[in-house]
């Protein structure tokens, strides 16, 4: 292992791959989101991720709750009274797009909301981010899984190996942005559709099945493994851009090589800030951050704990050098200790 | 908040919401508590619904107005004001059950009882050699069984063996326990077959094994008692190596509070199994290692600051205030009648395992509760950020709820 931790590297070529093409990622520009959850569905539909839960959580539109070993992709959903944003930043104007819009009932001012997530009104602001694993460039996870069952691709990203991983779920509390999570049984009953049972969907024998749906519950699959976003895997080796950005219909979420989505961030975010959004801001796209930058990045409207990210995470295993040294020497003093104990007296 | 009748029978209408349990409620309760949404009816009601379901007891510390802590704690750092989404956690706290700190207990006593055994054979112990090769066999066993245990695919535990991984604690830990494993095995056999005589019971052609099983006893002792401090050790860096916040910052100091609670809960085994006038290297093995627990614990709450909150609190506190009784009520037996009654001795040695097993729960326990509050998250690092950045820029903004 070679000790990248304090300079930025192309985590590819860094595990041993040769001649990797361009590491790939996100950027998620949470200021054009508009909350539709299409990401969070095509993530599902396409990964073939089982359901995990159907309530109403009362967090706004939120009621995806959070990043787990079932969902991969979560859209936050903060209501804020604008009274109560931490700056009191200029208010853009609004641009009007020409698009027909609708107020909340008895509202007079039918203008819409401005560009950057401020309502006209001004009493309460929305703020929608799609989060998603980051596929940190010095990733936590991946340093403690002990299968090699997470591993790092040729695209830089990072997956499990569902056919390796045992379960030991040590990747779960590594993870400083709380993406990746055992799957339990309780939380992976699916309803029996006709299509999880090893039919492909679409399969021309099932077509005809649309009357009454079974309501059989089955066993889903990968239960008691790890499971995370795999940045669709499986689609960019084919070529294929991942499914969340593929479904997104405002280009909030955009797929692309890490250089160029890193560069496109700062233009934005240099462009939300001459527009008066002051609180537009970058997140994961330095990489000499705590975990040596994202593969997933984002541009944020407020800080990052108000979408339940960490302000400042940093990779466990920078530590790690220093824990191992300590334990060395506790080793070394009950070794010591016990050799003094025999020492002390002949009783 | 009054509860409209009619948004609760709306709320009635979504058949899944009833059975819903674990992170899901929780989360509604803390998305009640916040009360964010006052004034909207809608979801007014469904906060108010949701919140008459939350649980009488510690779990209501979310409710709005109430401190974090709950009832009767203090805390120990002043309030800290910070933002978060709807109360979430931000880590994950770990799936690890109860397995996880059993098997640092029963790791951590088996270590010590490799050490003793082998000092017990230098020494000429024969009553302690046999408490600690024996003990640290059933220890490590019972460890196995319980690692494996803990895993989601059991079956796939051989898995641990792909790969060699220095940074990955559990691999270093899987290495370490593929080598000590045997090696106290054998140490064990060669203990029982000189139990058992074996060298000479034996029909005459077997007897020459039996020696040699005999013979090994001591090489593999030793060997097993070079390897156990290790065993004892690895364990706190596999806690520290994570997110959770009272883990990592205990990164420091956890590995001798870990070898000191297995210096004491070996100390206390062999207490138990060994004649008083061979377990004295037992008695100062576990007084000296609670001594270092305590010395430890010390400093390393010092460190913490915030994230030692948890270790006072819940479960977490619970654990580890009996541990501390049981720890004085052990040393004391141990070091005022130990060695004199065997009785006295038995007794403290069994207080001692107890506190020893407290204390790794207690810190489990800690770490994973500092996961599920998203304050011993956002804040240490969030004043990590102003600290460099140097501004107060973020002291106090309307934003961040107020707890």
């Amino acid at each position: 292992m070679s000790n990248s931790l304090l300079r930025p590297v192309d985590p590819a070529s860094e595990a041993g791959w040769q001649n990797a093409p361009a590491r790939k990622g996100f950027l998620t520009d949470t200021s054009i989101c508009i909350g539709c959850k299409a990401c969070e569905v095509a993530c599902k539909e396409w990964n073939d991720i089982p359901e995990d839960g159907l309530s109403m959580l009362g967090s706004s539109y939120d009621n995806t709750g959070n990043l787990g070993a079932s969902t991969w992709r979560h859209v936050a959903f903060i209501e804020q009274p604008t009274g109560a944003t931490r700056s009191d930043a200029p208010v853009a104007v609004p641009v009007d797009l020409g698009m027909p819009s609708v107020g909340l009932p008895g509202d007079g001012d039918l203008t819409g909301a401005a560009a950057e997530g401020t309502s006209v009104k001004g009493d309460f602001r929305w703020l929608m981010s799609s989060d998603v694993c980051k596929h940190c460039t010095q990733a936590a996870c991946l340093d403690v899984c002990p299968t090699g069952s997470l591993f790092r691709t040729e695209f830089g990203t990072v997956v499990v190996q569902d056919d390796i991983c045992n379960g030991c779920g040590y990747c779960v509390p590594a993870c400083p942005f709380g993406v990746i999570e055992r799957r339990t049984e309780e939380a992976a009953l699916v309803t029996d559709s006709g299509t999880r049972d090893g039919t492909p969907p679409g399969t021309a024998t099932k077509v005809h099945r649309v009357e009454k749906v079974p309501q059989r519950r089955v066993r889903a699959k990968n239960v008691g493994i790890a499971q995370k976003c795999t940045l669709c895997y499986d689609r960019l080796k084919a070529g294929d851009t991942p499914a969340c950005a593929q479904a997104c219909p405002t280009q909030s979420i955009q797929f692309g090589d890490v250089d160029e989505l890193r560069e496109r961030a700062h233009a934005r975010m240099e462009q939300l800030q001459t527009q008066g959004v002051s609180q537009a801001r970058l997140y994961g796209a330095d990489p000499h951050d705590g975990i040596g930058g994202a593969g997933a990045m984002f541009l944020l409207l407020d800080e990052p704990e108000v979408y339940g990210l960490p302000p400042d995470p940093v990779v466990t295993t920078r530590d790690l050098p220093a824990m191992w040294k300590k334990a060395g020497l506790a080793a070394l003093a009950l070794l010591g200790g016990a050799a003094a104990s025999f020492l002390g007296g002949r009783s | 908040m009054s509860t409209p009748g009619e948004a609760e029978n709306t709320f009635g209408r979504w058949p899944d919401d009833n059975d819903r349990k674990g992170r899901r409620r929780r989360d509604v309760q803390a998305a009640a508590a916040r009360g964010l949404r006052a004034g909207r009816d809608q979801l007014a009601g469904l906060s108010e619904r949701a919140g008459r379901g939350a649980p009488k007891g510690g779990d209501r510390r979310h409710v709005m107005g109430s401190r974090p802590g709950g009832e009767g704690e203090r805390a120990m750092v002043p309030e800290a004001t910070f933002t978060s989404y709807y109360d979430r956690p931000v880590v994950k706290a770990s799936p690890w059950k109860a397995d996880i700190p059993a098997y640092f207990f029963l790791g951590g006593a088996a270590a010590g009882s490799s050490l003793l055994g082998a000092g017990a054979d230098l020494t000429g112990r024969p009553a302690l050699r046999r408490a600690g090769r024996l003990g640290a066999l059933v220890g490590i066993l019972l460890s196995m069984v319980a690692l494996i245990h803990d895993l989601g695919r059991p079956s796939r535990f051989i898995n641990m063996q792909r790969v060699v991984k220095p940074t990955s604690p559990m691999s270093v830990g899987t290495w370490i326990l593929s080598l000590y494993g045997p090696l106290t095995g054998l140490a064990a056999a060669s203990e029982m077959a000189e139990l058992a005589d074996l060298p000479r019971r034996l029909p005459r052609t077997l007897r020459g094994p039996a020696r040699l099983l005999v013979f090994v006893g001591r090489p593999s002792g030793i060997a097993a008692a070079m390897v156990a401090p290790a065993v004892a050790s690895y364990t706190a860096v596999l806690l520290s190596d994570t997110a959770t916040p009272s883990w990592h910052d205990a990164r420091e100091q956890l590995p001798f509070l870990f070898v000191g609670s297995a210096a004491a809960a070996s100390g206390g085994f062999a207490m138990i199994a060994a004649p008083v006038d061979q377990a004295g290297p037992a008695r100062r093995l576990a007084v000296g290692g609670v001594l270092l627990e305590i010395a430890a614990d010390q400093r390393m709450e010092k460190a913490m600051g915030l994230t030692a909150q948890p270790l006072h609190q819940g479960k977490a506190g619970g654990y580890l205030r009996i541990a501390k009784v049981l720890n004085v009520i052990g040393t004391t037996g141990t070091v005022l009648l130990g060695s004199r009654s065997r009785s006295v001795s038995a007794i403290s040695g069994a207080a001692l395992m107890a506190g020893s097993a407290l204390t790794r729960f207690g810190i489990f326990e800690a770490g994973q509760q500092s996961a599920r509050d998203p304050k011993y998250t956002v804040v240490p690092q969030r004043e990590r950020l102003d600290r460099v950045s140097g501004s107060s820029e973020h002291a106090g903004v309307a934003a961040r709820s107020r707890r």
